[in-house]
């Protein structure tokens, strides 16, 4: 019993991280129709920033943690929004461009960060608090998951209120639907643009930041990694539906976790693989209805 | 009367396809102008081309102004509004929510023109703009327009798939709109052009081939079936007709079907 415990807070903080990676390139998606391969840069880039951040802010004791956490988001938003700015703008409607401009960015964030720090992890300074255990009936688990699931929870929530009560988020919320319509009633669909990619890269750097914090390590690889499993999330969850990345977060986190105790240790990846076949037969517009 | 609209050599190229071949025509100020012509000549693209929604060379000015280059914001913003021909409202929000989405930040939204208008929408203010009827829909996108200080609303095809009740109370609400705003007007149902339009515009294969006032042009049976391909049947006594219908030699719509056709011109 508690090592189902276990599995299931351990898949649940698993599919916390991928909706926290998720939630950005699925706003983006669904509001630009960009794919952006680049999303696993800006949490590298929020990552490493933290990584910095935290060991020249170790004088600030406990707060270390939380300002470097806010560094990491800062530099994941600000990168997001000169990437859309600069080099997303000018392709708008040119979706192959995009997709060759975001791939590169990718190849070439994992490149720069290698050749500053070096191709090898290193260890992210987690606090003591993060890598301590809470016992749930008899099952003693990290606390980096209940950081994880706090996180995303809190994200949710901000989104689904952003979403709903804010005019950004009634804009957001049209575009996705009819972002030329938005335009010809007098919105500058592209400044909205430019914040939703600050907000995904924001919100990718708190999953780069999190996730090192879960690993123990900061690579340069670790937004590429993520990034495959992000993509599925949103096809499965349905492009542009918060609330579907949340629930498909969920799903492959757990499905994960469950096929590698139960099944067979690494099969879990290839149970993520057949889930999204499954969902394209079944829903090909994800669970939420809403197709690419 | 001052001009409020004015192109000149407007042209338009859509992959690969000379839609707009040079279009010149002006909107005076005040009261509504048709813009006419059979189907997939190229009005609705002539209404996107003045919003910046598609690609267009020559001059467009607007109030004095050139708005070729600007941004589709802008020129709504410079006071412009758009009514497409599907209405465009956003099925997901609520009818609240289009209508506070078209408030234009620091300006006072007319509501009491629009629950004037419409008071049905008053009523509907929570309910999904996608589970409203055609006519409804119709009213959320007139409304929207309506809310801001738009000194010229292009309105394409407002009574498309309308039933000829509500046929007649768009009319309506279009001529007193028309009382305080200019209307550029796509429309195909000629009743309802000959009622509220002052000066009609007929464009064939991407260019202007008349101009004057409506009254003439409808009046004139020979020059009806000549541009636009039709006999205007309400002067024989039928309650609407459309440039579709007759192009197509089908029977006018019955009372009870739309007096619509579809349009892309």
């Amino acid at each position: 019993m508690s090592s189902l415990i276990l599995i299931l807070v351990t898949g649940v903080g698993l599919g916390a991280l991928y909706f926290l990676v998720a939630s950005g390139l699925s706003l983006i998606y669904g509001l630009m129709h960009v794919l952006n391969f680049a999303h696993g840069a800006f949490l590298t880039a929020g990552a490493y920033a933290a990584w910095v951040a935290a060991a020249s802010l170790s004088t600030l004791g406990g707060w270390s943690f939380p300002a470097a956490v806010l560094i990491g988001m800062i530099v994941g938003a600000l990168i997001g929004a000169a990437v859309e700015f600069f080099l997303i703008r000018p392709l708008y409607r040119r979706h192959i461009e995009q997709v060759l401009v975001t791939v590169g960015l990718g190849l070439m964030g994992v490149a720069l960060i290698t050749g500053i720090w070096g191709a090898d992890p290193q260890p992210f300074p987690r606090p003591a608090w993060t890598t301590a255990t809470t016992t749930i009936g008899g099952a003693a688990i990290p606390n980096d998951r209940f950081l994880l699931i706090g996180a995303a929870a809190v994200l949710l929530i901000g989104l689904l209120l952003l979403l709903k009560y804010t005019r950004l988020g009634l804009i957001i919320r049209a575009g996705v639907e009819n972002r030329t319509m938005v335009q010809a009633l007098g919105i500058d669909v592209r400044r909205t643009f430019t914040l939703v990619f600050a907000l995904g890269g924001a919100a990718a750097a708190l999953g780069g930041v999190l996730g090192s914090v879960y690993s123990g390590s900061v690579s340069p690889g670790q937004g590429t990694a993520l990034l495959i499993y992000a993509f599925i999330v949103v096809v499965i969850g349905g492009f542009g539906s918060i609330g579907g990345t949340a629930l498909a977060a969920l799903v492959v986190g757990l499905v994960q976790q469950l096929a590698n105790y139960y099944l067979y240790s690494g099969i879990g990846d290839v149970s993520v693989v057949l889930l999204l076949a499954v969902v394209l037969l079944v829903r090909p517009g994800g669970l939420t209805g809403r197709t690419a | 009367m001052s001009d409020i609209l004015r192109l000149t050599d407007v042209q338009v190229r859509i992959a690969g396809s000379h839609i707009l071949q040079g279009i010149d025509f002006t909107v005076p100020e005040g009261g509504v102008t048709a813009l006419l012509g059979r189907n997939g000549v190229g009005k609705t693209t002539t209404l996107k081309a003045i919003l910046g929604i598609v690609p267009a060379t020559g001059n467009i000015e607007f109030d004095g102004h050139r708005i070729d280059e600007a941004p589709t914001h802008r020129i709504v913003r410079s006071g412009v509004g758009y009514v497409p021909e599907d209405r465009d409202v956003f099925a997901s929000l609520t009818v609240e929510e289009n209508l506070r989405l078209a408030e234009v930040p620091g300006v006072q939204p007319d509501y009491a023109t629009v629950h004037d208008l419409f008071p049905e929408l008053r009523d509907r203010r929570k309910q999904r703009a996608g589970t409203l009827s055609g006519g409804q829909q119709q009213m959320v996108a007139l409304a929207r327009v309506l809310l801001g200080p738009a000194r010229l609303l292009l309105v394409d095809e407002p009574t498309k798939g309308l039933a000829p009740k509500l046929v007649a109370q768009v009319g309506d609400v279009l001529a007193r709109v028309a009382e305080r705003t200019t209307v550029l007007l796509v429309e195909q149902n000629l009743p309802l052009v000959r009622r509220i339009a002052d000066a009609a515009v007929v464009i064939d294969n991407g260019r202007v081939v008349h101009t004057s006032d409506a009254a003439s042009l409808l009046g004139d049976e020979s020059l009806v079936n000549s541009l636009l391909g039709v006999a205007d049947a309400s002067r024989a006594g039928t309650e609407s007709t459309s440039v579709e219908h007759a192009a197509r030699h089908e029977p006018p719509p019955s009372m009870t079907a739309t007096s619509e056709i579809g349009g892309t011109g």
